[in-house]
């Protein structure tokens, strides 16, 4: 642990005018899980590709295990198991022999190759399905397969790119603590690109927000919530009743906040949909409800927001907008 | 290990102990096998390859359309091969060689059908090379195994080309062996010698057309866009690339009181020109290895022609004759190839 196993540096992909990935800096530790997160179109398939060798950087170097990709792709190749979004396997071979020819590829003996597909094709639930014609494969098993043939190479890094697009609920649960156990089992390495906030939020230890080509956050989900938030790092959600309460023409809000000003570090009190999001700079959970109690207004709850990916996501892709 | 005994041999069913090892020996490509041997990636790929091609619809029509057409242009051939030799005919010791090139006006002969079909089965064995692993989504899933990426194209066209080679070896020998019993008369070595040459110069042919389409997989995305760019340079080059010469060089036919030299040099243009087509050099020379009689594909002086006697040319002059054609053939082939692979190393590899 604390070792780097993928260490990209100033990393760019130029195609034409447009940049894919612009000055990209990540570092992901061994035995990790980690989230690469943003819409599409983002630069988290290039990212990948680059990582493998398959695409070259225009600019900035990758190191993945210690080694170049650029230079030395095949070494890679041989430590890293990519799991390319929208996978498809030779749909006239059964699911035993698409996963024998890549262990084949992966220079295996013919007995190693048959014992370490059949216990993988065991540990993805495929066993059943070992004869059948992938042709026939349903989305989950092909996701599922695809999984078993990035782990016949024993990797070190395994790199998954949107795996559970097109996969019905109960199948993404199950994928994705298919993917923690092996990961915590084994001690690999996972890169993990989603647009999917909660399978992310779920699965991973860290998580990168990929907007536009750059990095915009990274981080776990606390360090991520504080970094994004700087202006008004605690969101406290408020619901007041106003029976009795003269407005002085002022607006609920306004109100609220004039009663809360004297409270050190209150910054704003907006409305929202259930009452008020009081935006402070501490926790000021406390006086808060003092201050609403000794004003006469009656108050129905207090919260404190934790941010969910899901604001983590829309604030920035706010951010980003108002960027452009 | 006795896991995978078990399951290749599942669909063979209750069959005794030696037929079943017979059928499982066609059970697929030899990587399949539990054995304690590592293969060489890129002998993986041309075994899957290979089974693959073998195993596909599209070969079997194939092999059945190019079979029926020998078959009857063999035909034909035997049933004719009494008046195609005439007295005084200079190729009249080389009757095995009729067997190849003989036909009665209606049915084309073999060498024709080969020199027709040739391309047609190259087109058909190279069209969805690549954009068939890209529309099917296995082309990056295959490239981020541990293997160059040239492997991929190359164990492809390999595959491919052991396929035909085998087919046309088969075919020619069988050619032979029918020949044999019909006529009775064994086949010298010298037309022995000249019938695998054939053979040969056929397989660099098909592999010419099989490049083209290989290189057009790369470039085009739709199969069937590949396979139509294919078929198009075919017909091109074997309908209306003569036509197009004869029309250039009407403009250009040297007047009446030309001398000798500029009608030569007209002569020559021609040739030339129609040399710029795959399937001209394939006829050219495979017409000019089938029959020894034929001593030069340019235009002769008088003074060149006074005083030979008619003759065969013996096989290594024949060879010396069409090593231009030979030579462009292959050329041809490596163009396509090299092309198909500078484009396969700069394209993108995507999932979709």
């Amino acid at each position: 642990m604390g070792e780097n196993i993928i260490e990209l540096v100033n990393l760019t992909k130029k195609y034409g005018d447009f940049t894919a990935v612009d000055a990209l800096n990540l570092s992901v530790k061994k035995g990790e899980v980690f989230g690469l997160l943003g819409p599409n179109g983002a630069g988290k398939s290039t990212t990948i590709l680059m990582l493998l060798g398959l695409t070259e950087p225009t600019s900035g170097s990758v190191r993945v295990c210690d080694i170049n990709p650029v230079t030395n792709p095949i070494e890679v190749k041989k430590r890293v198991g990519y799991l390319p979004e929208d996978v498809g396997f030779y749909y006239q071979m059964t699911g035993w022999e698409n996963l024998m020819f890549t262990a084949r590829l992966n220079s295996l003996t013919g007995s190693e190759s048959a014992a370490r597909v059949d216990s993988l094709l065991e540990r993805v639930g495929l066993q059943d399905a070992r004869n059948k014609k992938t042709g026939q494969y349903s989305r989950g098993m092909l996701q599922r397969l695809g999984l078993a043939e990035v782990l016949i190479k024993n990797p070190e890094v395994i790199i998954l790119d949107e795996p559970t697009l097109g996969i019905d609920p109960t199948g993404v649960v199950e994928l994705l603590q298919l993917i923690v156990r092996l990961s915590k089992e084994g001690e690999i390495t996972v890169l993990f690109s989603s647009h999917h906030l909660h399978q992310v939020q779920e699965v991973c230890d860290r998580v990168g927000i990929f907007v536009g080509g750059k990095l915009i956050a990274e981080g776990n989900l606390q360090e991520l919530s504080q970094k994004l938030f700087t202006g008004s790092p605690f969101v406290i959600e408020a619901g007041v009743l106003f029976d009795n309460i003269n407005y002085d023409n002022k607006s609920p809000e306004e109100w609220l906040f004039e009663i809360l000003k004297k409270i050190d570090g209150i910054i704003a009190v907006k409305p929202c949909s259930n009452g008020f999001n009081i935006e402070c700079l501490r926790d000021a959970t406390t006086e808060i409800a003092r201050a609403i109690v000794e004003s006469g207004a009656g108050l129905n709850y207090l919260n404190k927001k934790e941010y969910g990916l899901d604001e983590i996501y829309y604030r920035y892709f706010e951010g980003g907008k108002n960027h452009e | 290990m006795n896991n995978h005994e078990g399951e290749a041999g599942s669909s063979v069913g209750k069959m005794s102990g030696k037929s079943r090892n017979i059928f499982s020996r066609f059970k697929g490509p030899a990587f399949y096998k539990a054995d304690n041997r590592v293969i060489h990636p890129f002998n993986v790929i041309v075994q899957k390859e290979i089974s693959d091609q073998v195993r596909s619809w599209r070969f079997i029509i194939l092999v059945v359309i190019i079979s029926l057409t020998c078959l009857g242009s063999m035909y034909t051939a035997l049933a004719n091969i009494k008046s195609a030799i005439k007295p005084n005919d200079p190729e009249g010791t080389f009757l095995f060689l009729k067997i190849f090139t003989v036909s009665d006006g209606i049915m084309p002969s073999f060498v024709v059908f080969i020199g027709f079909l040739g391309p047609l089965l190259g087109i058909s064995l190279g069209f969805d090379t690549i954009n068939s692993e890209q529309n099917e989504r296995t082309l990056s899933r295959i490239l981020s195994q541990p293997i160059h990426r040239d492997y991929l194209l190359n164990a492809k066209f390999v595959a491919a080309l052991t396929v035909i080679s085998v087919m046309f070896f088969a075919l020619g020998l069988l050619v032979i062996g029918f020949g044999l019993i019909t006529v009775g008369i064994p086949p010298t070595p010298d037309e022995f010698l000249r019938i695998i040459f054939f053979i040969i110069i056929s397989i660099v042919y098909v592999a010419f057309w099989l490049n083209l389409s290989i290189f057009f997989s790369v470039i085009f995305r739709q199969p069937a866009t590949s396979a139509l760019s294919g078929i198009a340079i075919w017909l091109f080059f074997s309908v209306f690339y003569s036509m197009i010469v004869d029309l250039i060089m009407k403009g250009m036919v040297p007047q009446g009181l030309a001398t000798e030299n500029q009608i030569i040099n007209f002569e020559m243009l021609r040739l030339n020109l129609l040399k710029l087509s795959p399937s001209e050099l394939f006829s050219d020379a495979t017409t000019t290895l089938l029959m020894p009689g034929v001593r030069s594909l340019g235009p002769l002086s008088m003074i060149q022609i006074i005083g030979t006697i008619p003759g065969p040319l013996p096989f290594g002059q024949s060879l010396l004759l069409v090593w231009p054609q030979i030579t462009g053939l292959i050329a041809g082939t490596i163009i396509c190839f090299i092309l198909s692979y500078i484009f396969f190393m700069r394209k993108e590899i995507r999932s979709r």
